[in-house]
């Protein structure tokens, strides 16, 4: 499942309501269940941050998540996946994203879930706006490269 | 041909609104219609394209009816 949300949303209760709601796909299937959730951080670029605004380009958004896990699918045998996404205004410590995949074994959950959160990030069309702690406003101009270590 | 072009983040604030209706005539490219659009701005290096919600190059020509879009690269997640 794909989900755009408006408002704060509590990521491990989506996951269990989740899983509840697809019992009969994952009961006594899986073997490996692999969580990602991102978090919004309070400083970012050396600056403190107070706020952020999420932009999307609504239907395109949906679209490309579902092409990217349709080719998570296609490359990994997966039972399931959900992808939550927030937009619109957050605040520190605000979960922004969460993906889960669920497969037979762990090897196939934990490829697919770093690929769809890699994909997510250079080709879902978000965009962050932040606040600084003067009140000012800077756009992000490019995400980080998840695979090179940072601080 | 017509065409709906919008436009997201900074690319918005450049531009100075989030949409436009036109009437083109066809065989037009990403690019032709960036610069029939905006002759005094330059395209942003970095600049994103996607015709009816699908990546595209600036040179991918556009037909009727399309929905085309601007963006800055994504910083989603």
């Amino acid at each position: 499942m794909i989900k755009i949300c408006t408002a704060e949303f509590k990521p491990y209760q989506e996951l269990e309501a989740y899983q509840v709601q697809q019992k009969n796909k994952l009961a006594g299937k899986q073997g490996a269940a692999n969580i990602f959730v991102g978090t919004m951080r309070d400083f970012n670029a050396g600056e403190e941050v107070q706020g952020m605004t999420l932009e999307h380009y609504p239907v395109m958004t949906e679209k490309q998540l579902e092409k990217i896990v349709s080719e998570a699918k296609e490359q990994w045998s997966l039972l399931d996946t959900l992808v939550i996404h927030r937009v619109g205004d957050v605040f520190p410590d605000d979960v922004l994203v969460l993906v889960v995949v669920w497969s037979v074994h762990r090897g196939a959950a934990f490829d697919a879930c770093r690929f769809i959160m890699e994909a997510l990030k250079s080709r879902a069309p978000f965009w962050k706006q932040e606040i600084l702690k003067d009140g000012s406003r800077r756009w992000v101009d490019k995400n980080t490269d998840g695979y090179v270590q940072s601080v | 041909m017509s065409i709906k072009v919008r436009y997201f983040a900074s690319l918005k604030e450049l531009v100075g609104h989030d949409r436009d209706d036109c009437e083109f005539v066809t065989g037009m490219t990403v690019l032709n219609v960036w610069h029939k659009l905006m002759p005094e701005k330059t395209i942003p290096a970095n600049v994103l394209a996607a015709i009816n919600m699908e990546y595209v190059s600036l040179e991918s020509v556009l037909t009727d009816a399309d929905e085309l879009a601007f963006f800055p690269p994504v910083t989603g997640g």
